[in-house]
């Protein structure tokens, strides 16, 4: 630590704009302790440090603020950085070296470097600013256009680029009937060409969306109290909405530096040369602000983090510079990938195209070669799984000719080009020039990112990474099999396994062949016997045989275990509805047996406190008034909870109420690799909460919207959402596709959240599986749902006609009517507590 | 055949051995008011140990999935899933503590 006179000394480096190029480039000061040989101050405008502002989208499909940041919590304080938020500069003294502030407050530098980003452009048309237009820029912009978007039905973005088509895809997720004015002939005008402009014009057509392309904006039209009704469009048409999003790109931000006489841009832009140094040597520009030696502007975030390497290289003292940057990009817009990578609109002299086209599929890809082969970019859109390899290819001869390179499996392609085929110096994150040969010199991904940061810029290369790394080592899921829940679940499915000893023996490690096994493998195993139980032929009991002996405390006793050996009792109440009377009997019982109540967070009522010797009389009485088990105890279905719905609410739009009986009626009883919530909203005010459930339904006007891998509780996940309108047929259809898919493929104890989160390829992937039934399992995964639905009986009901299975739930073997005597309670707000002074012995270890 | 465990010098018998499943347990009340856990596992082989969890107090470990780790059978709490060996009864996941363990066979008297 240098003393803090010396600090005071130290020459004061001033970055003013903190958005993801600022982050990067305070991060490069960092690598090359220039924040400790500097004291590093930062102005930022936006109320919040750095985000993501790249997946900003996101933030509407339920990322947080927090999740999008790019700044480490301590980030500013372990450095000693100091940050200001709100605090934007608004004017620059280059002779006094200030900068200063609309608080009035000024900065002194030694060393200046703008990161001030762009702005939105917006055409300058009449109604431009009238009340209902919005930019795209900021999570501000975001949280306004949300707000808006409740009280609207119909949105207008204009722009069909890149922002554009996210800004699209954006409303249409928030509801909104979205139509998309380009001014140029084609959509992405900038990244594909024009057959690239074909596909992706009639797959976002296919969603529903309403594209006009060749069309300028030529007027706002408002209402009398200046809120906007509609669009006027230079071709004439009216074009009625009740929002805009202008999303027709962006300028540099340079105001501070043209008043402050910095060299500019003809066309914008801070003019900076190859150590991003502008007209005045103290002063630094880097990012979208900045036009570099190339006369460009990028709007981009890789070559802007590469401007910020050069700068701090050049403030280091390094060698370092930026002349330009490769435009390659990948993204997915509404669902569809385009990437373009090099010379994609073959610029190049003498440059021959390979063009494979599918307009059935939607898919377009293009390869530029020069006449000797060598490749030189490319458009792919629809499919641009092979973005990843071909953008390293870029400048040589692949290995396999360019017609092999595009054309779709069973077509004379594919050919299999692995990450294996490339050398050790292809770039496979352009974000952070990070070549292959680093990467692999990692073990894993959170080292690759942490050591290269690969992989955290725009996150296309992250499947190839997971390529090129070594597989880890045991996944096995316990020390008795070396298998994967999944594995196993496969081999229980296709043998016919319905015996743990059996599956142990023929397919444990060697060591625990003939073992007793472990408490991990035998519920999970329990767990799967019970999921495929109708396909394999084996009881669907869950206490049938040896299966009672696999199961944990809870499902053995069908109750849950609470803190002093007692029970709790869920009784089912489908979807929250529930009559006076089956309400009258959960009093009575209670009340009868002395049990605490309280509502659930799930809409039910849970009864605590009873004995496990007290279990078969309280349920007989419910068994007898109707009810059947929840299944609380068990990984299973637990509630699907709903709103009143369009029956008694004047906002509901469908029957959120029968919907959810329907569903909780469809999957009760389904064992899991986890337990399952799942929620009905009538609206989409989402008074269910639908988004934070394993699967969540929410009406919309003409069906329903199904989610998926939502979850509360430590981490909270939102849920995907992965298809719209669907009609009630249709959702059970994919539901039943998705529970049986997760079920086929989880970890033991991996909830639907953290699943999707692992699966390879994600939402997108899923969607394949199992909407598009790119596995053909669809058919399989229905019928194993309507075996299930077919073959389920209530677990309580069962239990109670069989006395065998009744002789267990006693407190103890050899003394069947005496009561466990340290199962005690003691009064506390009208109801009881477990007593746990009984359960501490004098002398005895203290309980935790 | 029934189920025993050695109390001083004499054998308590619990109850017929076909009253516990393979792999599962049962509790017991001692004559001096303990509680035992009896389990048999799937060889057939029976094991005893004292029925209150000493983390919790509550007396459940006759509730817990019994298993085994390198040939020694041990039980997993159903509260807080802390494993204890059936033979010695001491706690395989924290080494302070231990359950006391007690002689068992399957005897004809």
């Amino acid at each position: 630590m240098p003393p803090i006179l010396e600090a005071a000394a130290r020459p004061t480096l001033l970055l003013v704009g903190h958005g993801m190029v600022g982050q990067r480039f305070l991060e490069a000061l960092v690598e090359r302790g220039v924040a400790d040989s500097h004291q590093v101050v930062v102005l930022c405008e936006e109320p919040r440090a750095a985000y993501d502002r790249v997946h900003l989208t996101s933030y509407f499909e339920g990322t947080s603020a927090d999740e999008l940041s790019l700044t480490p919590a301590d980030f500013m304080e372990r450095h000693g950085i100091e940050l200001h938020l709100g605090e934007p500069g608004q004017s620059i003294d280059r002779a006094a070296k200030t900068v200063t502030t609309p608080a009035g407050r000024t900065f002194a530098y030694d060393i200046l470097v703008l990161a001030t980003g762009s702005y939105p452009f917006v055409p300058p048309v009449p109604g431009k600013d009238a009340e209902g237009c919005f930019v795209y820029r900021t999570i501000e912009d975001l949280e306004a256009i949300e707000t808006y978007a409740k009280d609207a039905a119909r949105g207008a973005v204009v722009g069909g680029g890149l922002l554009g088509l996210e800004a699209a895809g954006a409303l249409k997720g928030l509801g909104l009937s979205t139509q998309i004015v380009e001014f140029a002939p084609r959509l992405m005008p900038a990244q594909v060409d024009e057959g690239g402009g074909a596909a992706l014009l009639r797959t976002i057509e296919r969603m529903g969306l309403d594209v006009r392309t060749g069309a300028g904006t030529q007027e706002i039209v408002t209402d009398e109290a200046g809120r906007v009704t509609g669009m006027l469009l230079t071709d004439g048409t009216q074009l009625p909405t009740d929002l805009v999003v202008f999303s027709a790109g962006v300028r540099p931000r340079d105001q501070l530096a043209r008043e402050c006489g910095l060299e500019v841009g003809e066309r914008g832009g801070i003019k900076v040369g190859e150590e991003c140094r502008t007209s005045d040597d103290a002063v630094y520009a880097i990012g979208e602000c900045a036009q570099t030696v190339d006369g460009k502007v990028y709007g981009l975030v890789a070559p802007g983090y590469a401007m910020a390497e050069a700068a701090a290289d050049a403030i280091a003292g390094f060698p370092g510079s930026f002349t330009g940057a490769d435009m390659s990009t990948k993204l997915k817009l509404l669902g569809v990938d385009v990437a373009s990578f090099g010379d994609a609109h073959g610029a190049t002299e003498g440059c021959l195209d390979v063009v494979y086209a599918d307009s059935r599929s939607g898919t377009y890809k293009k390869l530029v070669v020069d006449p000797d082969g060598k490749l030189l970019g490319g458009v792919l859109v629809g499919d641009a799984d092979a973005y990843g390899m071909l953008r390293p290819l870029t400048g040589s001869v692949p290995p396999v000719s360019p017609e092999q390179l595009v054309l779709p499996a069973g077509a004379g392609g594919p050919v299999k080009l692995g990450p294996d085929a490339l050398p050790d110096e292809a770039i496979i994150c352009s974000c952070h020039n990070v070549t292959k040969g680093q990467i692999c010199a990692c073990g894993t991904l959170p080292e690759v990112k942490q050591c290269t940061k690969a992989g955290t810029g725009c996150g296309s290369c992250v499947k190839t990474i997971l390529q090129l790394l070594p597989q880890s080592g045991d996944k096995g899921l316990c020390g008795c099999f070396g298998h994967t829940r999944a594995e196993l679940y496969e081999i229980v499915r296709v043998k016919r396994i319905t015996s743990y000893a059996r599956l142990l023996d023929e397919h444990g490690r060697d060591e625990a062949r003939g073992s007793e096994g472990c408490e991990i493998c035998k519920p999970t195993v329990g767990s799967i016997i019970a999921s495929l139980a109708p396909a394999i032929g084996a009881d669907g009991y869950v206490l049938a045989g040896e299966q009672a002996a696999l199961q944990d405390t809870n499902d053995h006793f069908l109750a849950n275990m609470q803190r002093n050996g007692s029970y709790s009792i869920v009784p089912r109440i489908p979807g929250g509805e529930i009559t006076p009377e089956k309400l009258i009997v959960i009093g009575e019982v209670a009340r009868d047996y002395g049990l605490y109540t309280k509502i659930t967070g799930g809409q039910r009522i849970d009864l605590f406190g009873a004995r496990v010797d007290q279990l078969p009389g309280i349920w007989a009485r419910l068994v007898d008034a109707g009810f059947e088990s929840g299944h609380a105890y068990g990984k299973a279905l637990r509630t699907v909870k709903s709103c009143v719905g369009q029956t008694w609410c004047r906002y509901g739009v469908q029957d959120s109420v029968r919907m959810a009986i329907d569903l909780e009626l469809r999957y009760r009883g389904l064992r899991a690799p986890h337990k399952l919530k799942s929620a009905v909203s009538g609206c989409a005010r989402e008074c269910a909460e639908a988004q934070s459930k394993d699967f969540g339904v929410i009406a919309t006007a003409s069906g329903w919207n199904l989610y998926v891998g939502g979850n509360g509780g430590m981490t909270p996940r939102h849920a995907d959402l992965l298809a719209q309108d669907l009609s009630d047929t249709e959702l059970i259809r994919l539901i039943d596709r998705f529970l049986m898919f997760y079920i086929r493929t989880a970890d033991r104890l991996e909830r639907t959240a953290s699943w999707l989160e692992r699966l390879e390829g994600g939402l997108e992937h899923l969607r394949e599986v199992i909407v598009e039934d790119s596995l053909g399992l669809c058919d399989e995964l229905e019928s194993l749902m309507a075996a299930h639905v077919a073959g389920y009986s209530d677990e309580w009901a069962e239990t109670l006609q069989d006395p065998e299975r009744l002789a267990r739930f006693v407190s103890f073997v050899n003394a069947p009517g005496t009561p466990d005597p340290t199962v005690q309670f003691v009064a506390e707000r009208d109801q009881m507590k477990p007593d746990l002074q009984v359960l501490i012995p004098e002398g005895a270890l203290t309980a935790r | 055949m029934n189920l025993q465990l050695k109390l001083d010098d004499a054998w308590f018998t619990v109850c017929p051995a076909g009253a516990v499943q393979p792999g599962r347990g049962v509790a017991a009340l001692l004559p001096d008011g303990r509680h035992a856990a009896l389990f048999i596992d799937r060889s057939g082989r029976a094991y005893a140990i004292d029925n209150r969890d000493p983390f919790t107090g509550a007396s459940v470990l006759s509730r817990g999935l019994i298993g085994s780790a390198a040939g020694r059978a041990f039980v997993a709490s159903p509260l807080l899933k802390q494993r204890f060996d059936l033979e010695s009864g001491r706690c395989l996941d924290d080494e302070e503590v231990a359950v006391q363990a007690y002689e068992v066979r399957l005897g004809q008297q």
